[in-house]
């Protein structure tokens, strides 16, 4: 038995993934393969990740494009189904309790992509109010168009947007109708992909207030992704980094951000960009991103790492607990269990 | 003379309601291998802006006065036939949204091929190296086994770094880089932004950046434009723009960036919200949500004035105003 990523919660968690796998499989058609004598060729997006999120927190995962964490998202809203492993929402298994609308109204979802997660046919006031309706939140034309107005306003938009229609509105105001219409259905867990990158960053300040705010006045559990690390420092109790499909390094927000141990995640939080950096570069991370239709044997991340030797470019570090025992946090490294990083 | 010089462009929305004006005598120029950053509110009018430069504002929006000139010469009143030469050749453009750039019927491979075809005389062999050496350059992983995916198959930012390729493969003299890097991870934006930057200095292109990430402007910019409720609220160099901005909207967005170092209970955030665009008030239009407002700014509007090392939109900065 693999050791899990997921440390023990001392409340029952909201949302747990137990072992989860995703597989893709990203072929070319039968044919082409056939002539060209091709292997079917998979992709694991998503590969044994454990990870549990208490109730009223917020879960931040962080790591490179491509690494996984869209797909994340979707498993953990039941959009995608894994192929290994399961995810629970309450302690029921998540298809048990997608089948149930009472339970399926208490998650929700900000998509990464604002663009194509709204109708471009609907007006704005009704793809906010959908969820509204569809779940039978509230009953009459008046209390829904009131409820809609706030919660346009409440993402800064004005309740006469509801009248216009997706293309009519900028980049970040799209992003902030998908907002308002995620809150909608009045949820409990919600699953935040990448929910303010088209923000300015004094209207991102007042989403993320208002993230907050929801959160400490009606206990509201997240599950965001950003790539923004100051943003993810700000938001996160716990934060997970992906590398791979896999979880790396996970353990209490402030005693990652403060000590990171995985060399990934060294590298990750060296490589943010700021404002002194005016007219100078960046020291970049390093190495290829390495495929994953064809990952490094080992610890995937040994082609870039400074401190990989043997042991790491054939047997797969499995987590180990590191930090004092109040912040626990889970890495996977040999080095880091062999006390050299 | 300037590669770009945008010049009190104006843009217009006629509506059942009247007609809204988005973009309001916006002016500014852009030299060759100079890279102009352009921040400002979400819904400020940095899309319609660039949407304008390269001729694909979506109407009933129209470009109602003003004049675009590349190189010296007018584009805005260029016929469709001539500005989709114009596009792909001399301005390349990458846009917000990368599903409507990408044909989701179309591997990413053959997209770019094409896109190469069209503007440059090269071989069908030569054009698919070139298409897979420009995944690997914008840092997709083993692009030989990934030229043939299709966009659906890749990530967020996978696909966002094909837009950039998209956008830069025909070698354009202007781009415009709608949130080039928004959806990407700080290494890989590192990686893009070392190739913008790669681009100026060899081959003297100019950019045209639009982005909410001051850490990228900062790295990469000359000069900042600030824009506000459709016009531009403070311009100048990168360095006085991001660390000591002179127009009070530009000091409450700099204000707003979450700091890396402490964690805040709450983010600063500048009150209120930008006016709509058939409500903005007279004199000028961010005066409800500034706390240096005075009787002046509630019925003349601002010219961009000299602040500093930079111009600015705004009352404070006029001749004998009292010094801000
Ligand atoms: N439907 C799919 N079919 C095939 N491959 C997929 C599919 N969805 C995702 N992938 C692949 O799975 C991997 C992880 O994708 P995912 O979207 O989860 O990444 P991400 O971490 O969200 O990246 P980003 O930060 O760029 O959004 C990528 O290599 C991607 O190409
Ligand atoms: N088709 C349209 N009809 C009416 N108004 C429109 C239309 N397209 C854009 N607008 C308005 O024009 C203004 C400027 O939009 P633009 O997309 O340029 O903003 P932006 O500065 O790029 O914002 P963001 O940072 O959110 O992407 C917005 O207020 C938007 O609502
Ligand atoms: S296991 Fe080895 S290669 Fe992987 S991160 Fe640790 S030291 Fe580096
Ligand atoms: S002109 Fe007046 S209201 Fe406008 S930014 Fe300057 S001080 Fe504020
Ligand atoms: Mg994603
Ligand atoms: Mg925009």
């Amino acid at each position: 038995m693999p050791d899990r990523a997921g440390t023990p919660v001392p409340e029952a968690p909201m949302l747990e993934a137990i072992g989860v796998s995703r597989v893709f499989d990203v072929s070319r058609p039968w044919l082409q393969r056939t002539l060209a004598g091709e292997k079917r060729l998979t992709l694991r997006a998503v590969d044994d990740v454990s990870f549990a999120i208490a109730p009223g927190s917020t879960l931040s995962l962080v790591g490179e494009s491509g690494c996984g964490k869209s797909t994340i998202a979707r498993l953990a809203v039941g959009l995608y189904a894994p192929s290994a492993g399961e995810i629970r929402f309450e302690g029921n298994s998540l298809s048990v309790a997608r089948a149930q609308p009472a339970l399926r109204r208490r998650m929700n979802m900000i998509f990464q992509d604002p663009y194509a997660s709204l109708n471009p046919r609907w007006r704005v006031r009704d793809i906010v109010a959908e969820p509204i309706r569809a779940f039978k939140i509230l009953d009459g034309a008046k209390a829904i168009a009131d409820r809609v107005g706030a919660l346009l306003a409440q993402v800064g938009l004005s309740p006469a947007d509801g009248e216009r229609y997706p293309h009519e509105f900028s980049g970040g105001q799209r992003q902030r109708i998908s907002i308002a219409r995620a809150l909608s259905s009045e949820p409990d867990f919600l699953v935040c992909d990448e929910p303010t990158s088209a923000l300015d960053v004094s209207v991102q300040a007042q989403i993320l207030n208002l993230m907050k705010e929801l959160q400490e006045r009606l206990g509201l559990t997240y599950l965001f992704i950003s790539h923004n690390l100051a943003v993810v420092r700000h938001m996160s109790d716990r934060l997970g980094v992906m590398y791979l499909g896999r979880i790396v390094e996970m353990g209490p927000g402030e005693e990652v951000f403060a000590r990171p141990r995985h060399p990934y995640t060294r590298m990750l939080l060296d490589a943010i960009p700021d404002l002194e950096m005016v007219g100078r570069a960046r020291t970049p991370v390093g190495g290829e991103v390495p495929s994953p239709i064809d990952p490094p044997p080992g610890c995937a991340f040994h082609p870039r790492c400074p401190l990989a030797n043997a042991r790491c470019r054939t047997e797969r570090p499995e987590h180990t607990r590191a930090g004092p025992s109040a912040a626990e946090v889970l890495v996977a490294c040999h080095a880091v269990a062999e006390g050299r990083a | 003379m300037a590669l770009l010089e945008v010049d009190r462009l104006t843009v217009e929305f006629p509506t059942r309601r009247g007609t809204l004006r988005a973009l309001d005598g916006v002016s500014f120029s852009i030299g060759a291998g100079e890279v102009l950053g352009v921040v400002g509110e979400s819904g400020a009018g940095k899309s319609l802006t660039g949407a304008s430069i390269i001729g694909l504002l979506e109407p009933p929006g129209r470009i109602a006065s003003g004049e675009i000139r590349l190189n010296g010469e007018r584009i805005d009143t260029l016929k469709p036939e001539a500005m989709r030469h114009i596009r792909g050749k001399q301005i390349g453009a990458i846009f917000q949204d990368p599903l409507t750039t990408l044909n989701p019927l179309y591997s990413v491979g053959r997209q770019l091929v094409e896109t190469m075809q069209a503007h440059l005389k090269l071989s069908d062999a030569e054009a698919r190296s070139r298409a897979v050496g420009w995944l690997r350059e914008v840092g997709i992983p083993a692009p030989e086994q990934r030229v043939e995916a299709y966009p659906h198959q890749f990530s967020g930012g996978m696909r966002q770094r094909v837009v950039i390729a998209l956008a830069l493969c025909a070698e354009p003299r202007l781009v415009i880089a709608d949130e080039p890097t928004t959806a990407l991870d700080v290494s890989v934006q590192a990686q893009i932004i070392a190739l913008l930057r790669r681009l100026t200095r060899e081959h003297g292109a100019s950019v045209m950046l639009v982005t909410h990430d001051m850490g990228v402007i900062a790295e990469t910019a000359d000069r900042v434009a600030v824009m506000y409720a459709g016009r531009i609220a403070e311009i100048g160099p990168v360095a006085s723009v991001v660390k000591a901005p002179a127009h009070p909207y530009s000091k409450g967005l700099m204000g707003s960036i979450p700091a890396l170092g402490h964690r805040m209970a709450r983010l600063a955030q500048i009150d209120g919200a930008m006016p709509r665009l058939n409500a903005i008030p007279p004199g000028c239009a961010f005066n409800p949500r500034c706390k240096r407002v005075f009787d002046r700014c509630r019925v003349e509007r601002p010219d961009l004035l000299p602040a500093g090392d930079t111009r600015a939109a705004c009352w404070l900065y006029a001749e004998g105003a009292a010094d801000a």
